[in-house]
């Protein structure tokens, strides 16, 4: 069976470019838009990894993260953060928050491939 | 003899200095404790007898109480003193140097008031780039849709075989992403522009100047030759600026409009117009006049009479002093100039105006035609290189076939690539 991977994005365009990316890899894409009940859709499915935008409407990436590393079924899923914003302390604040990976928008098709690859691996 | 507001907080000084304490005070000056208190809050007016007998239990002449260096002052060296760096001001003479030096003591505490107000617009200025949710929602939104086309881009050039279908969804995304790249942009620009009427908080004395010149159309009909009033009465009638900086930035624009007014009466400008039409450099020639001052008095016009008249006014540092926008040229003050500008490449050759086509990236940008000239400001000395203020007229540009030249906005949010000009990297431009 196809790993599954949870798409939490408010971008549609960004949605469909990287459910195609993944799909074409195996990949069981499913995606989401709104953060305001995000953590319903985490528990329901249970992906294998999570790709997470920082700036959603209705609730923000950061205390999504919070609340699935607060979860103890949830957890240890992989969590991938996707971000325009690139400064320092974004980044410290998602590594302290726990996320798995960090990405800064715009990025490349490659390196999101890439790294959910080896978020699956480790 | 008429004792000041402040005499109360005098005599609160002197007693604290001496160790007194207020009940002793009170039984000396053979009055309660908590009238003394009212008296020391300045909530009691005191003179006569009772302010001689508190002057001597305090052992000083009455005239120290009544007349001493003003309070205000000396609570201003007072806060000073408690600044950080002024550790070694002596601070129990505090009042002896605001009674012997009043002046020095006064210049001590504007500069220190002065300090502080830039601190605080430091801060502030930091706090709108750092955490302002509305600058951070845009770039965060151009991103996204920059990061949207860059995969569909990818996509579209990097899988084989890519089937007709997503061949057209991919291109229909990019092409409306296209679009809203366009439209987040402009957004951006529009609020680092911070135009008079925005949203934008941060308030500089440049933004009320501006927007106190935009709400009157860059026109003062009282300070025309034939007008009524004078400055004073536009500036009282005036509610936008409340700042004492914009106040004098406003005054001295005005003086300036007033000085242009004499030379070029309004009918006597819209009367060369009708001989020899909106041609700045024909107009000049016509009045006798020099450019600068045909800018200005063009600006000043109504668009009814001459049709949209943008204007950008510069210091010899490139600073913009002035600016009145036209559609399809963007001015902005906050983040820098485009250093292509006739307006800045003026200030290398002064003396020798510029008449240049330019079109700036962007939607909504439209050919202008800029025209750029320097006037000397000062007084002229052997030796010393003239200090320069340059001009650059905007209208827009007629039909024709000669190309503009291609200018930009700001570094920041400029997309055009390989600019020798270009001093730092833009934000459309990064991850491409």
């Amino acid at each position: 069976m196809a790993r599954q991977v949870l798409l939490i994005e408010d971008e549609p365009n960004i949605i469909e470019a990287i459910s195609f990316i993944l799909s074409r890899d195996g990949w069981d894409v499913k995606s989401h838009s709104n953060g305001h009940d995000a953590m319903d859709v985490v528990r329901a499915q249970r992906p294998d990894v999570v790709i997470l935008d920082v700036m959603l409407p209705g609730r923000n990436g950061f205390d999504i993260l919070a609340d699935i590393r607060a979860d103890p079924e949830l957890g240890q899923v992989p969590v991938l953060m996707l971000t325009a914003r690139g400064q320092v302390k974004d980044r410290e604040m998602a590594e302290r928050a726990g996320a798995s990976h960090y990405m800064i928008k715009p990025f490349s098709n490659a390196e999101v491939l890439d790294v959910v690859r080896s978020l699956v691996r480790t | 003899m008429v004792e000041s507001a402040v005499t109360g907080t005098r005599i609160r000084e002197r007693r604290v200095q001496r160790g007194i304490k207020q009940t002793e005070l009170a039984a000396m000056a053979e009055i309660s404790p908590s009238y003394l208190n009212l008296i020391e809050h300045n909530r009691r007016r005191i003179g006569g007898t009772l302010l001689l007998r508190l002057a001597r239990a305090l052992g000083v002449e009455p005239q120290v109480l009544s007349q001493g260096a003003e309070v205000a002052l000396i609570s201003g060296l007072h806060e000073a003193a408690r600044d950080g760096s002024a550790a070694a001001a002596e601070r129990d003479r505090l009042e002896e140097f605001a009674g012997r030096f009043p002046g020095w003591a006064q210049t001590l505490v504007d500069a220190y008031r002065h300090g502080e107000e830039m601190e605080r617009m430091v801060q502030a200025l930091t706090d709108r780039l750092a955490h302002d949710p509305h600058l951070a929602e845009s770039i965060h939104e151009v991103l996204s849709v920059v990061a949207a086309i860059r995969s569909a881009a990818s996509i579209l050039v990097e899988t084989p075989g890519l089937e007709q279908k997503w061949r057209d969804r991919f291109h229909r995304n990019i092409n409306e992403d296209s679009k809203r790249l366009a439209d987040g942009a402009n957004s951006l620009v529009w609020y680092l522009d911070a135009t008079p009427g925005s949203e934008a908080d941060i308030r500089s004395p440049q933004d009320e100047l501006d927007q106190f010149l935009s709400e009157n159309h860059f026109g003062f009909a009282a300070l025309e030759a034939d007008g009524v009033g004078g400055i004073d009465a536009v500036l009282e009638a005036d509610t936008l600026l409340s700042l004492p900086a914009a106040r004098e930035l406003a005054r001295t624009f005005l003086e300036q409009y007033q000085r242009d007014a004499t030379r070029l009466p309004r009918s006597r400008l819209e009367q060369a117009l009708g001989r020899v039409g909106l041609d700045p450099v024909a107009l000049a020639e016509d009045v006798q006049l020099d450019l600068p001052c045909v800018f200005r008095r063009l600006a000043s016009l109504p668009e009814d009479v001459a049709g949209p008249i943008g204007l950008v006014i510069c210091d010899g540092s490139g600073a913009i002093l002035t600016r009145k926008p036209l559609d399809g040229f963007a001015v902005l003050r906050p983040s820098g100039a485009c250093p292509l500008w006739p307006i800045y490449r003026v200030l290398t050759q002064p003396g020798v105006p510029l008449r240049m086509r330019v079109l700036q990236s962007g939607r909504d940008a439209r050919p202008v035609t800029a025209l750029a000239a320097t006037e000397q400001i000062g007084p002229v000395r052997f030796n010393e290189p003239p200090l320069v203020r340059a001009y650059m007229l905007l209208l827009p540009a007629p039909q024709s076939e000669e190309p503009p030249s291609p200018v930009g906005t700001s570094c920041r949010i400029c997309p055009r690539p390989n600019c020798v000009a270009r001093r730092e990297p833009s934000v459309i431009q990064d991850g491409f």
